[in-house]
């Protein structure tokens, strides 16, 4: 079977099974609304930062980059899901390259956290938190993609080795904390101490947010294309190490 | 290969599988025909779903060769993949997905065009009786309904050879008998080679052609069901005894008549020439030794006694067993 068919009939089914579940969509609102909110307002009033940007409007972009991370990384969990329900044996056993089906599996995931995100943020321009035109938008898409595609991988890359769904989240959340907090989401980098400066400049995620963040009309401090090349960069890497890792997972 | 030699839809030769410092398969050697309805048959760990896991290509072989349908399952596995099917032993369904919705989607894999699918898709499920649910998400069907769509799943890209991976394990006595009709149906209607792995002796016994006894990695016995019992021959007695004198199955030895013994809770199945002739001569050695009998019964010989006879254990001895499982087949047993 062709490559792009198998990888469609992989990305269907994630989508179905993901507009049957109404209320996974609506949970994984709450998290990013309780940061914007929570933090938005208790932080607001002591923020002062380039000009009138205001602390919910400098963090909207870096909390839908969160809402990616979470959703993207997890998305490592239908993997370990299906190990542990057989449905990956159906999968492997059929005709077609595990790279289709790796792909496939990543597509499905992108398109999911994806929609999640956009929810948020459209959910943010409407409450006028984020200003941007057409151009911004479909920027703010480009990255968007980038910052998930190269997380499903890294989720990916973790479920093929592991077996067990419920160690995942716990690994997960080892690493999507670090990677949210050292990126720049939650506060200006260029009044941070040399240590933290050093280690969000070796974070993958501040790129995205920074990206992100110029897409969206908020103040940036990277160059757009350093912000795309680190992660391009960064998805290609992760793909590779995903797609190598699933390529030998046994069932 | 070009041996010369007519090779079968399945050829396995000296395979053997090692997982660390357990030798799970010990050089296989075996030929499986077109059109037959194989029966892999043993306990639980004997290799079973090792031989099938190889021969699907989910496996790879530590050493041996083995070719389905012509193709080497190491180094053609897209071809062998496209000539199978395979019923896991575990299920293998998505049930956040409808019946219907899990049969597409293997349709798709097997890059079956949209038509033959929506038409494949009818078929199998009015085989195993589930069109009407075909629409309700797979977490509602029952076990024998996840079994069955299994089965239909299996069947959809229309495979020379199908695998069965315990087909009827931890099922109803009345589904495992639907799902015996449907296997025999296929064979019958699609003339496809079928190969089922049981540790249920009656199961292999009805529906399969041909049986390989499988224990701890080796094939001990290869032939009909009916050939496997008549070379055991006469019949079986069931003697029921308070206390398992050695002594007293030392003297019932001396009989040429007598052919086996094994002791299963406190009963011994004695295999005999002729059983009329010889319960005679139990009750008389019994006498002799003040030995208690309970209960004598005959039957005839079935595939346990023959696995029995083979490897002087238990089919159900095997520890993995379950349970409940083991009421089940000594009861099954008991009733013939």
């Amino acid at each position: 079977m062709n490559f792009v068919g198998t990888v469609h009939t992989l990305w269907l089914r994630e989508i179905k099974r993901f507009t049957r579940n109404k209320g996974r969509l609506v949970g994984s609102m709450a998290m990013p609304a309780l940061f914007l909110i929570v933090l938005g307002s208790g932080f607001g009033s002591v923020f002062r930062y380039r000009g009138d940007t205001t602390y919910a409007e400098f963090i909207g972009p870096g909390i839908v980059a969160m809402s990616l991370l979470f959703s993207s990384m997890f998305g490592g969990m239908n993997v370990l899901w299906d190990k542990q329900f057989g449905f990956l044996k159906e999968i492997l056993v059929a005709p077609v390259s595990r790279i289709a089906i790796m792909a496939g599996q990543t597509m499905g995931t992108v398109t999911t956290s994806m929609v999640k995100a956009l929810v948020f943020l459209i959910a943010l321009l409407a409450g006028g938190l984020v200003r941007s035109d057409l151009h911004g938008l479909l920027l703010a898409l480009v990255f968007m993609f980038l910052i998930s595609a190269s997380f499903v991988s890294v989720g990916i890359a973790f479920a093929s080795r592991m077996t067990d769904p419920h160690a995942f989240p716990l690994i997960m959340n080892f690493l999507i904390m670090p990677v949210f907090f050292l990126s720049g989401a939650l506060f200006p980098l260029d009044r941070v101490p040399e240590w933290l400066l050093v280690t969000t400049r070796m974070n993958p995620l501040t790129y995205g947010v920074d990206g992100m963040r110029f897409a969206l009309g908020a103040p940036s401090q990277f160059s757009p294309w350093l912000n795309l090349a680190v992660l391009l960069v960064f998805w290609i890497g992760t793909t590779l190490v995903g797609a190598l890792l699933f390529r030998k997972m046994s069932v | 290969m070009s041996d010369g030699i007519a090779r079968g839809t399945i050829s396995i030769t000296s395979l053997t599988k090692v997982f660390g410092n357990l030798t799970a398969l010990k050089a296989v050697n075996l030929e499986i025909g077109k059109g037959e309805l194989f029966g892999l048959l043993g306990p639980n760990g004997a290799g079973k779903t090792t031989l099938i896991s190889i021969l699907a290509t989910i496996l790879p072989a530590s050493r041996g060769t083995a070719s389905v349908c012509g193709h080497d399952v190491q180094k053609e596995q897209e071809a062998v993949r496209r000539a199978i099917g395979i019923v896991f032993q575990d299920p293998s369904l998505d049930d956040e997905l409808t019946g219907h919705e899990n049969l597409d989607f293997h349709g798709r894999l097997y890059g079956m065009r949209a038509g033959v699918r929506a038409s494949r898709i009818d078929e199998v499920l009015s085989l195993v009786d589930l069109s009407q649910r075909r629409n309700d998400l797979v977490k509602t069907y029952s076990g024998g309904m996840r079994r069955r769509l299994e089965i239909a799943r299996g069947l959809m890209h229309r495979p020379e050879v199908l695998f069965l991976d315990e087909p009827t394990l931890g099922l109803d006595p009345q589904t495992r008998r639907k799902i015996w009709i449907y296997i025999k149906s296929l064979k019958d209607s699609f003339g496809m080679t079928i190969i089922l792995t049981t540790h249920y002796m009656d199961e292999a016994d009805r529906l399969c052609s041909r049986v390989a006894i499988i224990d701890r990695g080796e094939i001990v016995a290869l032939d009909s069901p009916q050939n496997l019992k008549a070379r055991l021959g006469g019949d079986v007695l069931l003697v029921d005894i308070s206390d398992p004198n050695p002594e007293f199955v030392e003297k019932l030895k001396e009989n040429a008549e007598l052919r086996s013994v094994s002791i299963q809770d406190g009963e011994l199945i004695l295999t005999v020439t002729r059983g009329e002739s010889f319960v005679p001569r139990v009750f008389e050695t019994a006498h002799a030794l003040g030995v208690a009998i309970s209960e004598v019964s005959m039957r005839k010989p079935n595939l346990e006694d023959v696995f029995i006879q083979l490897t002087g254990r238990e089919i159900r001895d095997e520890p993995s067993i379950e349970p409940k499982d083991r009421v089940r087949i000594y009861r099954q047993g008991r009733r013939k």
